[in-house]
Order: structure tokens, then sequence, then C-alpha cells
């Protein structure tokens, strides 16, 4: 019989804990710095403090798309499934740091141009697309039970998935300006590019330590698994 | 390389020909792309000028409805008796599978597409006779970045459980820039801009199709395996 | 002592999910070869055939074909084995006839309609040459899955359960043909829980238990083998 194999638990890196706390001191700093220092703008006041938020959210989201994509092809070279599980979780989290870019972008909207959904604005367009692309992508993996081929679609599907982000956003954006509709108004003008900066790190940081405990949780979860597994495989073995 | 061009034509063939016995496939999507063209008319109509605006919106959007059905389909052939192991284990390229597949499904909607241009034009007044030759070669673009991502992702989505849902829910969000680009096209085309407005639309198309197609290509490997 | 097997399984696990239905096999078939795989239902022979058939990989374990790897190679050792499985893996839209074109085809070869003819009349389907599969009886479907293997006979014969809906000549086909592929430096590995009518043409019998395998003596083994 091939022999059974220990499956060790997996134990949560040590600089997780405080990277975290040193993410979340920084982020507090970094907002605090924002919402008291930036002047009201031109034509949005206060407003434009969500910026900070809803901004850096959507650029964070893309970072995680991009972990996924370079992982999915990592996964289908080395066939290594921890590569999948940290695809997954990335995605997991970039699609909830997506969401909440497209809130703000909708709730920044408002006030600003009076409609809840700003179909000129490609960013945010854009942005919607891609979340459902990797809705998608989370909810193929839900429905495929053998992990070895879930594993393997996913990577196909994030990696297609990847390629089209700059040509969704290209195309929305030519569709704009072909009927001649309002842009988006710049935001990165010189009291608050350091603070939109400063933010996107934060944010950065966020997201990593996000996706370091979302990969942990996964790794116990496939551990228990794979002990089952091996029980499994000791278990049932009748000697002739 | 020629055996494998013989195997794409052996998966054509045989996607071809069953289809034709059938016409299972083909009678319903047809019936039902015309349908879907009537309850657009019936939801943005009466007035004429309205439905000409909206005619290329509509057009294309019944091409995605209609098709994304006969996507799955295509590999219900497969799925029964065990047809789909007994393909995998011919020994050679496996994405030859994929690229006479692709063929199948375009060459498919392409008929279909032959049926509902006119019925198109009929139903929204539609003047097709000086554009014809740009807007067949945009709807030839478009029907093939639509094949190769619908062929891609139903080699997926045909064996899971919510196929229905999952097939759209994955497909359709990379068919945005598509859309778009079709769209925008043909309603200039179908408003008397003769390739002004669209050859940029066009080439979208065009680098669309390309980088899909390859993409799916090489990916359909990984997909197809049990 | 020095041929390359024909096949060499070391270690060969598989598992669905939870459930482990191969633990561990370790199976050398030398060529000239007709082994007889048995064991109840569900204890692991479908699956060893397909993984040897390179229809699954295995989730542990190696193992080669004729030298070939079961994973990195499996194209080569696709060109080398054929299986007769569980399902005929037909296409119902199609006539028999079509059937083995597309087979042919899709393993690389013009399609020869005069080699297709004679297929067909070995195993007694020449009437139903134009007709489509979907009204095919189990038997008949069978039959033609056989003589798809007659058209690119393989050098490693794999038959899951063969002689189930075959009659008297389908079974005398069977068998003559196991023969054949093993004479013929080639060798088979036959699945089944019905040894008698494997009599007189399979060498060494694997008995399979809990997903684990041992060689057994046989009343149904012809020659005298030291794969006791």
């Amino acid at each position: 019989m091939t022999s059974v194999q220990r499956v060790p638990r997996p134990h949560r890196p040590r600089w997780v804990v405080p990277f975290a706390a040193f993410a979340v001191l920084f982020f507090i700093g970094t907002q605090a710095h924002g919402l008291l220092t930036s002047p009201p703008e031109l034509d949005m006041g206060h407003l434009q403090k969500i910026l900070y938020v809803h901004v850096p959210a959507a650029w964070t989201a893309l970072v995680a798309y991009l972990i996924v994509f370079v992982l999915s092809i990592l996964y289908l070279w080395r066939r290594n499934e921890r590569h999948d599980l940290l695809a997954a979780s990335a995605a997991e989290v970039g699609v909830v740091f997506n969401a909440l870019a497209i809130a703000l972008g909708s709730i920044w909207g408002r006030p600003t141009w009076g409609v809840w959904w700003a179909w000129w604005d490609a960013r945010l367009v854009s942005t919607a697309v891609l979340l459902v692309i990797y809705v998608g992508y989370l909810a193929m993996r839900a429905f495929t039970e053998d992990t070895e081929r879930r594993a393997r679609w996913s990577a196909a599907v994030g990696i297609l998935g990847f390629l089209n982000a700059y040509i969704v956003y290209m195309s929305v954006k030519w569709w704009r300006t072909l009927h001649q509709i309002q842009s988006t108004p710049e935001t990165v003008d010189s009291p608050y590019k350091l603070a939109m900066r400063t933010n996107a790190f934060a944010f950065l940081f966020l997201m990593i330590v996000f996706i370091a405990l979302r990969y942990h949780a996964a790794r116990v979860d496939r551990a228990a698994d794979e002990r089952d597994e091996e029980e499994a495989l000791s278990g049932g073995a009748v000697h002739v | 390389m020629a055996r494998e061009i013989g195997r794409v034509t052996a998966v054509l063939w045989k996607d071809l020909t069953a289809e034709r016995r059938t016409k299972a496939n083909f009678n319903s999507v047809v019936f039902l792309a015309a349908l879907t063209l009537l309850l657009f008319g019936f939801a943005l109509g009466p007035d004429t000028e309205a439905l000409r605006e909206a005619a290329a919106g509509v057009l294309w959007l019944t091409i995605l409805f209609s098709g994304v059905l006969s996507f799955n389909r295509s590999y219900d052939q497969e799925l029964q008796g065990g047809a789909l192991e007994t393909l995998l284990l011919y020994p050679g390229d496996r994405r030859a599978i994929f690229v006479g597949k692709f063929l199948a499904n375009l060459a498919f909607l392409l008929l279909v597409e032959a049926v509902l241009l006119p019925t198109a034009a009929i139903l929204y007044g539609l003047s097709l006779a000086d554009s014809l030759g740009p807007l067949l070669l945009v709807l030839i673009l478009g029907t093939i970045g639509f094949a190769a991502l619908g062929t891609f992702y139903a080699a997926m989505a045909s064996r899971l459980r919510a196929r229905e849902v999952l097939l759209p829910l994955l497909l359709f969000p990379m068919m945005v820039p598509l859309l778009v680009a079709a769209v925008e096209s043909t309603s200039a085309l179908l408003g008397g801009d003769a390739l002004g407005n669209s050859r940029g639309w066009i080439r979208l198309l065009v680098v669309f199709d390309v980088i899909f197609s390859v993409a799916a290509f090489l990916a359909f490997d990984y997909v197809i395996e049990e | 002592m020095t041929a390359t097997p024909a096949l060499d399984l070391r270690g060969v696990a598989r598992r669905f999910g939870k459930r482990w239905v191969l633990r561990g096999i370790d199976l050398r078939v030398e060529p000239g070869e007709v082994v007889a795989l048995t064991g109840r239902n569900g204890s692991g022979k479908t699956t060893l055939l397909r993984i040897c058939a390179t229809a699954l990989r295995p989730t542990r374990g190696g193992g080669a074909v004729f030298g070939y790897r079961l994973v990195e190679e499996a194209d080569a050792i696709r060109e080398v084995t054929g299986m007769l499985g569980h399902h005929a893996g037909l296409y119902d839209d199609l006539t028999a006839e079509e059937n083995l074109v597309f087979a042919q085809r899709m393993a690389g070869r013009p399609a020869d309609r005069d080699a297709i003819g004679r297929a067909l009349d070995d195993v007694a389907l020449s009437a139903e040459r134009d007709e489509r599969v979907r009204g095919f009886s189990a038997g008949m479907r069978r039959r033609l899955a056989l003589a798809r293997l007659l058209l690119r006979p393989p050098a490693l014969l794999l038959m899951d359960e063969p002689y189930a809906s075959f009659d008297a000549d389908g079974i005398e086909l069977v068998n003559a043909f196991a023969a054949r592929v093993a004479a013929g430096a080639g060798a088979a590995v036959v699945a089944t829980h019905d040894l008698i009518r494997a009599h007189g043409v399979i060498t060494r019998e694997v008995h399979l238990v809990d997903g684990l395998a041992t060689d057994r003596n046989s009343h149904a083994l012809v020659g005298t083998s030291d794969g006791a």
C-alpha cells in the first residue's frame, strides 16, 4: 500500500501578525492624514476625501487580480496546489476591494454628477466588468468539486480574465470619447497626490495582510481534508 | 502538422454532420433568436425611429443570448456515452479538438446570423444595401471572438451543475469589449457612415479576436482534461 | 528479461474525493502476457485500466507503458494503447461507418473504407454499416467499439468486462484479438469477473481487493508461467 503521509498543521508565518499591526496603524495614519490635512477641492468640497478610499481600493483590486494572474501561470507550470490556494485567496480579497471601490465610486458620483451610475467613467465601468469576471471565477470554483480540476480550470479562467482587464478599460474609454460625454475630473492635483500615494500603499499593505490570512485559512482547511484523505487510505485496507 | 489539420477537420466534420442530422440546435436557436428580436421590438417600440437607433444593440444582444445556448450543447454529444473520454484518448494535440469545435460553432452561428440579419432588417426598418460588405465583415469578426470564447468556457461550464447560469456568467463579462466594438461599428455602418467611424472599432475587434483565440487555444489543453 | 515491460506500475494510488479506489498498485506485465484483472465491483479494476490508458492520472505513484512514462509521455502511450471501455464512446447521430471513419482520422490516419468494411464484417455489423448508432443495442455498440480497436490494433490492449453483452461469437472474437495482440509482442489486460470465458487465453490472474493487488493461481490459466 502506498505509504500514509503525515499532514503537518500549517503554521501562520511569523511576519503576519506584526505586519498586520503595522498595516492597520499605517492605514489609520494615512486616512487621518488625508481627512485632516487635505483642503476642500474646488468642485467637490470635502467629498473628495472619499477618493482616498475609492481610488486605492480600485488599484488594490487590480494588484490582487495581477497576483491571481501570476499564480495561475505558476500553477499551470508547476502544478503546485499551494499556488492555486493563494490565487483563490487573492481573488477573494480582490473581489472585496473591487466591490468596495465600486460602491464608493457610486456614492461619490451621486452628488458630483447627480446620478448613481456614470456610464462615461471608464474606470468605474471597467472595474464593474472586472468584478463580474472574478465573481465568475469564484462561482466556478464553488461548483467544481475535484480539487485538481478546480485548480486547473481556475488558472485558465484567471489568466484569460486578467488579459481582458486593459482591453475592457480601453474599449469603454473609446466608447465614452466617441459619444462626447463629460469626463471624470482628474483627481491627482498636487495637494492630494501625497495623500493618495500614501493611502495607496496603506491599502496595498492591508491587501497583503488579508491575502495572507485568507491563504492560511485555506491551507488549514486543505490540511484537514488531506488528513481525512490519509485516514481513508489507511483505514479501509484489508490485508490479503 | 498535416495530421493535426486532419484531426481538426475530423472534429469539424463530425460536429457539423451531427448537427445537420438532428437540426435540433439550429431550429431552436434560430427560432429563439427571431423571437428575441420580436420581443425587443415590443419592449422598445413602436416608434420606428427609436427602433432603428437601437437596432445594432438589439441585433448583437440577440446573437449573444441565442448563441450562448449553442455552446453548451455543442459539448452534449461528447458528454453522452463516454464519448469525451474516447475523444481524449486519441494520440495527438488535444487543441485540435478546440479548433474543430470552434470552427463548427462559428459556422453554426454564422448560419443563424444569415437568418437573423434580414429578419432584423425587416423588423427594424434597416437598409443594408449600402454597407453590406463592411456589415458582414463586422458580423464575422464579432462572431469569431464570440465563438472562440464560447467554445472555451463551455468546455468547462457544460460539465458543471449550474451550466445554464455559469456559462453566461463566465462568458458575458469577457465579451464587453467585443460587444461595444461590434455594436458601435454596426451602428455606424447602418447609419450610413461607410467605414469612417467604424475603422477603429474594427481594428479593436481584430485585436480582440487574435488575443483571445490564441489564449483560448493555448489554455484549452488544461481545461478539456477529465 | 531485459525487454521493456508492456506495463510497469509502481505504487499507483488514486482517490476520488476522500475515497481511495486504488491504494498502491505494483503491477508488471511483460510482452506476450494476457493478464486477467479480477475483483468485485468497486475494487478498482476500471480505474486501474483508465490510468493505464492515460484517461486518469494517478494521485500517487507512477509507471510506464512500454517505457513511456505515464504522465510526462502520455501522448506516446496513447499511440500504442487501446481500450475497450465500459462506455462505447460513440456518436449517436453518426452511422457505424462514420464513427469508424472519425476514429481513424482522429488517430491521424486517412479513412480506409475497405479496412472499415472488414472490421465491421469481423464484428458482424456489416448490415448496420449505414445505420445511425442511436438505434443500436448495448451489444451492438460494444461490437462497434471493438471494430474500432480492430482497425488500429494496439500494443497494449485494455479491456473492461469485455465478456458482458457479447454472444459466443463475440467472446471468441475478443479472446482471439487478445491472443493476437499478445503474440505480436504486445500485451493485454482484461478486467473481468467472468474467468470462465477467458479460459485458454489468459496467462496470469491479478486479483484486486480494496485497491490492492495480489497475484493468484487460476484454473483459467493457459500454459505454465512463473507469474504465480
